[in-house]
């Protein structure tokens, strides 16, 4: 295979990563999709929308975020490995943004995107909640009304979150169909959108659907490489040997990657859930467990069966329990850029409950299935190498999980 | 020329539209659909459209959404649906079938192989809601090389700009959403379908056929006055479902589409 120069020049101007992306959408929405490709290109020329944004970043979600070396998980994996192992392990920490993650980063900029558009309407899907917190927020802060769709069944288990959504001012309209979880949710925002095209504008959650929204999710997420870049060189006077990311849809793995992927010497891995483990049929890895497909709006990696109907996604933790994964993932690989592997829910329970007492920071469940990754390769590298771990998300919002889990009572 | 080509070509003879009449494929279970089909040809649907379920139907509103999942819950697989099109074909020979659906179950196996079943099982054309023109390479060669009509479909959002990429490799008939949003909800007011049609026209021969929200009769006859064809879809869909799939439960209503879609030019202009 012939790789083009840069690796960052994705996607085409048809919004293909190689085979993967593209614009699989009903023709009601496709001049909508355009006309969004239009003014992104337009924002992107405007040095007045990037002060915005980045004004907006530094003092409503408080960036840069710190890169932070974490020496009790560093200490600890040395501990349990051979002399002269385990890597020096960086934590870029998203969890201290404001709402707990990295999600609020492509919110702000969407949102930007659709007061260009003169949009009066938002509206999102969310799983665990974390996204849809983050879209809330936001339209709360450019009063903007906002519904937010989100699976019957992930309403029940995260009311926590559906009560800061209504705080934050929006509508949270329980999604019943299907298995009333994610991809559900999903559906429903896309015929609410197919329906109020004129003046609704959709914030999509993650880096897929039809182009552009890959790309500019991504162009949104990847100041958070951006900032791991300099801040690593200002550290250690050198770029990493290791960067690491959960994967569900992938936003926080690829605005980590992104930055680097030109870097020959910055290995990278992504994080599937693994759930039940991938010789059950209860997990989401897309990429390790499933087949190149078409889904809500993009070709890409899918959890499906023969006759191409998609299959239920397991992941102990809601923000990677998804079928499908962004087509840039897939793209990157199928050229084998970045490695993905598998970690199970009990994995990241060890890993979430080690960063918890050798750390003192409650990370997501997500960002504990990439801890779990670290913790799996930190035997096999020198103690001179160097890891950057996108801690992606804090994790109070998982301690009932947690505790469940646990089989404790709170 | 095409069963729908043919078709259409009749009924302009005839100056009447067609009734283009939906059922989604295996429901309530794959055994079911057989006889649906036949009642929907006796009944005097012109065209018949064959949804193929999927677990995603996005374009799709309650009814439709609630047949898929029926579909899918009794077990009806992809050689299914080509099993029942196939016996369709050999009872009416001269009833176009068109299959609607979306595009993962559809290229699963790759878009040779599909176009070839399609011409295997007698299916004359294709929707495809969540392919549009800007995708057109990964379905339309493939149906093209075989023969089968890829219908497009064109919305209110698809302004004269865009029209022709959207007609670019389209044959059979022109689908027009007559309403932004999802099947079987609300319906368009007619002087803006009338509207609609004149300006598709302006920019295509192909027989247009609008849908989207079209439940009743009267419905069905104030469109068939100014378009080539008439979808209902949800409105037999929920018909045979309070039946549990017992098609005599909807042959008074495709009747009686089919009867004003038939007689609505009657009397209305020399």
């Amino acid at each position: 295979m012939t790789l083009p120069n840069s690796l960052r020049a994705q996607p085409d101007p048809q919004g293909h990563f190689g085979e993967f992306g593209g614009r699989y959408v009903a023709e009601t929405l496709m001049p909508l999709i355009l006309d969004l490709e239009r003014e992104y290109r337009a924002a992107q020329a405007d040095d007045g929308f990037k002060a915005e944004l980045d004004g907006l970043l530094k003092h409503f979600v408080g960036r840069p975020s710190p890169l932070y070396y974490a020496e009790g998980i560093t200490k600890a994996l040395r501990k349990d490995a051979p002399a002269g192992k385990g890597p020096k392990i960086y934590f870029k920490r998203e969890d201290l943004n404001h709402t707990g993650a990295h999600k609020i980063n492509n919110c702000i900029g969407q949102i930007l995107l659709a007061l260009r558009m003169g949009k009066t309407r938002i509206i999102a899907e969310t799983g665990a909640g974390q996204h849809g917190v983050a879209t809330a927020t936001v339209a709360a802060r450019f009063g903007l009304p906002c519904t937010i769709f989100m699976g019957a069944v992930d309403v029940a288990r995260q009311q926590p979150n559906v009560f800061r959504m209504k705080l934050l001012g929006a509508e949270v309209r329980p999604v019943t169909s299907g298995a009333q979880t994610l991809k559900d949710a999903m559906n429903e925002a896309l015929r609410d959108w197919v329906a109020n095209v004129h003046d609704t504008f959709y914030i999509i959650g993650t880096a897929a659907g039809p182009h552009p929204y890959p790309e500019l999710v991504r162009d949104f997420q990847s100041v958070i490489g951006i900032e791991a870049k300099a801040q690593i060189l200002e550290a250690e006077g050198r770029l990493p040997d290791l960067l690491v990311a959960a994967v569900g849809g992938g936003s926080n793995a690829i605005g980590l990657f992104h930055p680097f992927l030109d870097e020959e010497g910055v290995a990278m891995l992504g994080i599937e859930a693994a759930g039940h483990g991938m010789d059950t049929d209860k997990h989401a890895a897309s990429l390790n467990g499933g087949q190149p497909g078409i889904l809500h709006g993009n070709r890409t990696y899918l959890l499906q069966d023969e006759d191409g109907q998609i299959t239920e996604a397991h992941s102990i933790s809601a923000g990677l329990d998804y079928p499908g994964i962004g087509p840039e993932h897939s793209w990157l690989h199928e050229i084998g850029r970045v490695k993905y592997e598998g970690i199970t829910d009990r994995e990241a329970m060890d890993a979430f409950q080690l960063c918890c007492r050798a750390e003192g920071i409650i990370p997501a469940l997500e960002s504990a299935h990439a801890i779990a990754g670290i913790v799996r390769k930190a035997r096999d590298m020198d103690e001179n190498q160097i890891v950057v771990l996108n801690l992606s998300g804090r994790g109070d919002k998982d301690i009932f999980t947690v505790a469940d889990e646990m089989g404790v009572k709170i | 020329m095409s069963r729908l080509a043919i078709t259409f070509a009749r009924l302009r003879t005839e100056n009447r539209a067609a009734l283009v009449a939906f059922v989604t494929a295996g429901d309530p279970s794959p055994a079911h659909t057989p006889a649906i089909l036949d009642m929907i040809a006796e009944a005097g649907a012109d065209v018949i459209e064959l949804g193929m379920p999927f677990t995603d139907p996005m374009a799709d509103g309650p009814a439709i959404q609630e047949a898929n999942i029926r579909a899918l819950g009794a077990g009806t697989k992809t050689a299914d649906v080509l099993a029942i099109a196939k016996g369709f074909r050999a009872k009416h020979p001269d009833v176009p079938l068109v299959l609607m659906g979306y595009a993962n179950p559809m290229l699963i196996r790759g878009a040779s192989w599909f176009a070839q079943a399609l011409e295997d099982a007698g299916i004359d054309g294709v929707i495809c809601v969540d392919v549009p023109a800007e995708e057109d390479a990964v379905l339309g060669p493939a149906l093209r090389e075989k023969g089968v009509d890829l219908v497009r479909l064109a919305t209110p959002t698809t302004d004269a700009a865009r029209l022709p990429a959207v007609l670019e490799g389209a044959s059979g008939f022109l689908y027009y959403v007559s309403v932004a949003g999802i099947t079987g909800l609300q319906q368009a007011a007619t002087d803006s379908i009338e509207a609609a049609v004149a300006k598709l026209r302006a920019g295509t021969d192909l027989p247009i056929a609008v849908g989207f929200g079209v439940r009743t009769p009267e419905q069905a006859a104030a469109i068939a006055r100014v378009a080539d064809g008439v979808v209902v879809g949800s409105a037999i869909v929920d018909a045979l479902a309070k039946a549990s799939g017992d098609p005599e439960a909807a042959r008074a209503l495709v009747s009686q589409l089919a009867d004003a879609v038939r007689t609505a030019r009657v009397g209305a202009e020399a």
